[in-house]
């Protein structure tokens, strides 16, 4: 019964997405209040519907209903509760429930706080969700049922595939559906503004937050899938260029491009038309990332559910979507007049730059991630494009980015003076020198690209620092005048510096564990002890356990140095009773310098156990790092500014979606 | 109903991924420089069944296969090039997760340099006409400033219109 209410939930919510995306466009066409008065309700009621589409699936989950086709295929009596409810989007069907649910939140959001808008734009932001809203409902309803039944019922389900059993894991597809979902906010924005053929300041600010907040949703979600694969896959790697892990990284290079190119947007009325295909591209990129994953066309570790019959629909679907609006997009592109002198020297000028770098990135992505694909469809035969193609692309990309991102926010809007800023780079230069130097001293046999990398974010962590002090005159006026201008940096500020120290310290991270990672695989008996990176790794054996759903096999390590007792490790090694697949758990502790990492495996005939030890340099610096950007993108975002209009509901209504 | 293949195919999904390690100790070399550069073979070699890890990172049985092919021409005395070529004679230019620079492969390997070009191009070209250097000193921004001028006012601000700029204002000022 239960599971109907929610297929007829989803049923009303296709028929009021319909109306949705229909009368208010014709209203805000002809000028008709009372059509356009229609988006506001249609799109509460749309939410409320797919909520409770949503609630009967998750009931069905925690319920453990078999006579639901979906709930059979991913859950089972004894996964432990948390799993039973990440499992509901841990496939096909129920992801794409939950990315229409997010996307229907977002747009009772604009609803509910959008009152300061005017209200033909409203109405056509809301019209454009519910078209999107539209075509994946049909795909769900025509094609992936989630609430499809199942007869005779099972006595009990296949299980959700065990890596998916993972904390890290169970959070990763909500994290970066709010970011897909959230740039669907700023694709709204950019059609209704193409078809009113207006885009100014005001709009920019709309569109800032949304995607500012979709680009710390997926930059979280990215991280938190990168870290999974860190502990989980067993030994240490946390970026492989895998076409899926792409799909999502394509998204946000265009994001970031997005973020940078509205703040000229806003401040100097220019680059409009740009910022409005960046909007359409990120969007873009957003939805194949989707369907990338759930097509089936790429099939990698990540790929859990894959159905080619609905290839069809999904290519159908993009050719309207983006062929759609890039249609619109070059009619009525060319109506928008920017105004404004744009000198290359200048803080827009960076940004511009900036967006170069990061959309050539994008693109390098995307040829890299589709290419195999095309040149078998072409009969050209198969290829495999994996990371070192994309390392080769994307390190000349970004060496000359950092380069210029400690330079850019020196410079000032509209007309600047290189040799004043880069005057004031004289001390990132010189500790991007003694780093380097002092990294060849220490490793002097390691790569090349360390010493590179280290350097780099030394240069860029003291050039934002240089900026930061320069912007509150430090050591040229009294200490509390430089007080009192530190606490009166508006909030954005605040939140470009942190993302920009962030990054720096992510790329040491990134390098460290690129560059000088020590491993040590080998089979131990209790009581054996093996030296990596000074650090001694004594087996005290391992033992036979079970966990709610699997079998663990635990080792035990003691980690010495010098003799004294650092830490003891666990690692697991899990069988999972329904599948019989196997996971590892490594055992890590982090330290400043880098992370003792172990992991056990299957003991053989002689009595020993295979053991892999690793320790990796600065990983603990790559996720402080991005924890800093979100962080400054969470400050940026909390920037009065942002809310200039409607200042309490507005904030109440970002805070709600960044709570959902 | 649909649930018999998929059965079929998860139970398939299941055999594939039949437990197995990445790099085990009882395949290494006992020579630390030729176990060395096996690794960093392996490191470019595609486990064909996983699709897109190296046979390093994998544990797929065949990359297991594949980890000892190399480590046994390399026992043989095969130079690295030697091991490579050995692979792609019998599995394709698939393996190699560094695609080889042919025709083929052209549009991929110049592509991102052409498209940087073009969009270094394009942001040079939208620089020049906005930067008022393009015609002449200062041509440009007063070309900007008499195309501004030559487009239609926009239609005088309503009272509703003048409120709400009058209240936006006030919330953003100081």
């Amino acid at each position: 019964m239960i599971p109907e209410i929610g297929h007829f939930a989803l049923i009303l919510a296709l028929l009021v997405a319909f109306v949705q995306a229909t009368m208010p466009m014709v209203g805000a066409h002809r000028g008709n209040q009372a059509w356009m008065a229609i988006a506001r309700p249609a799109a509460l009621t749309q939410f409320g519907l797919v909520a409770v589409a949503f609630g009967c699936l998750t009931q069905a989950y925690v319920t453990s209903d078999f006579s639901v086709l979906n709930v059979f295929q991913n859950s089972h009596t004894a996964k432990p509760l948390l799993y039973k409810i990440s499992g509901v989007w841990g496939n096909h069907e129920g992801s794409l429930l939950l990315w229409v649910m997010i996307l229907s939140l977002f747009g009772s959001a604009v609803a509910l706080f959008g009152t300061n808008l005017p209200p033909g734009l409203r109405a056509r932001v809301l019209g454009v969700q519910a078209m999107i809203a539209l075509g994946f409902y049909l795909f769900m309803l025509l094609t992936s049922n989630p609430f499809e039944r199942l007869s005779p019922v099972p006595l009990n389900g296949s299980d959700l595939n065990p890596l998916l059993q993972d904390p890290g894991l169970a959070f990763h597809p909500p994290m970066l559906y709010l970011g897909y979902v959230g740039f669907s906010m700023a694709f709204s924005f950019a059609i209704a503004a193409l078809i009113e053929g207006r885009v100014d300041a005001a709009w920019a600010r709309w569109v800032r937050p949304w995607a500012l907040a979709a680009w710390c949703f997926l930059t979280a979600g990215i991280t938190l899938g990168s870290w999974w694969a860190y502990y989980e896959l067993g030994w240490g790697g946390w970026w492989f260029w895998d076409p899926v892990e792409n799909a999502s990284f394509m998204p946000w290079l265009a994001g970031t491009a997005l973020l940078h190119s509205s703040t000229v947007v806003e401040k100097r009325d220019t680059l409009k038309g740009w910022t409005i295909l960046l909007a359409i591209v990120t969007f873009s990129l957003s939805l194949l990332g989707t369907f990338l994953v759930r097509s089936g066309v790429l099939t990698s570790v990540h790929t859990f559910a894959t159905d080619p019959a609905r290839g069809i629909f999904i290519l159908g679907l993009l050719i309207v979507v983006i062929g759609g609006s890039l249609a619109l997009f070059a009619w009525r592109g060319p109506a928008l007049v920017s105004t404004g002198v744009f000198q290359p020297i200048s803080r827009e000028g960076a940004l511009l730059f900036n967006n170069l770098v990061m959309t050539t990135a994008a693109a390098a992505v995307l040829l890299g991630t589709l290419y195999p694909l095309l040149l078998d469809a072409i009969g050209g035969g198969k290829v495999s494009v994996g990371a070192p193609f994309f390392n080769a692309v994307f390190i000349p990309l970004m060496v000359p980015m950092i380069v210029a991102m400690a330079v850019g926010p020196l410079l000032s809007w509209k007309r600047a003076d290189m040799k004043p800023a880069l005057s004031r780079l004289w001390a990132a230069g010189g500790v991007m020198i003694v780093a380097m130097i002092a990294v060849w001293a220490v490793e002097t046999d390691g790569p090349f690209m360390g010493i590179v990398g280290i350097g780099l974010a030394a240069w860029l962590f003291m050039g934002i620092l240089s900026e930061l002090a320069g912007r509150i005159r430090l050591l040229q006026g009294s200490l509390s005048e430089s007080l009192s201008r530190l606490r009166r940096t508006p909030r954005a500020a605040w939140g470009m510096t942190l993302a920009h120290l962030g990054l720096a310290i992510t790329i040491a991270g990134m390098t460290g564990a690129g560059a000088w990672k020590v491993e040590s695989i080998q089979a131990m008996k209790p009581g054996d002890r093996v030296s990596v990176a000074g650090y001694d790794f004594v087996f005290d054996g391992a033992r036979s356990g079970t966990g709610p759903n699997y079998s663990i096999l635990s080792g035990t390590f003691r980690v010495l140095r010098d003799g004294q007792l650092v830490t003891m490790l666990y690692p697991e090694k899990r069988v999972y009773n329904v599948s019989q697949q196997p996971t590892t758990e490594a055992a890590i502790h982090t330290t400043f310098l880098g992370d003792l990492y172990a992991v056990v495996g299957d003991e053989d005939e002689t009595g020993a156990f295979v053991t892999r030890l690793y320790f990796n340099p600065l990983v603990g610096w790559m996720w402080a790092g991005v924890l800093i950007m979100v962080f400054g993108g969470v400050l940026s975002l909390s920037d009065r500014r942002h809310r200039v209009g409607a200042p309490k509901k507005r904030g109440a209504g970002l805070a709600q979606a960044a709570s959902a | 109903m649909k649930t018999g293949p998929f059965i079929l195919a998860l139970l398939l999904g299941l055999l594939w991924t039949a437990p197995a390690w990445a790099v085990n100790p009882d395949e290494m070399l006992a020579d630390p420089v030729l176990e060395k550069r096996a690794r960093e073979i392996s490191k470019g070699l595609r486990c064909l069944v996983c699709q897109n890890q190296s046979i390093d990172d994998s544990d797929a049985d065949l990359a297991k296969d594949l980890r000892i092919i190399v480590r046994n021409r390399l026992k043989a005395g095969d130079s690295d090039g030697a091991v490579v070529d050995y692979v792609v004679a019998r599995y394709g230019d698939f393996v190699l997760l560094k695609p080889p620079f042919k025709g083929t492969t052209l549009v991929l390997w110049l592509g991102p340099a052409v498209i940087g070009g073009l969009g270094l191009w394009a942001m040079i070209a939208f620089l020049r006409r906005h930067s008022g250097q393009g015609g002449g000193q200062g041509g440009g921004a007063q070309a900007a400033i008499a195309k501004a001028a030559s487009r239609p006012r926009p239609p005088p601000l309503t009272d509703d219109e003048k409120k709400k700029l009058r209240k936006l204002l006030k919330e953003d000022g100081p």
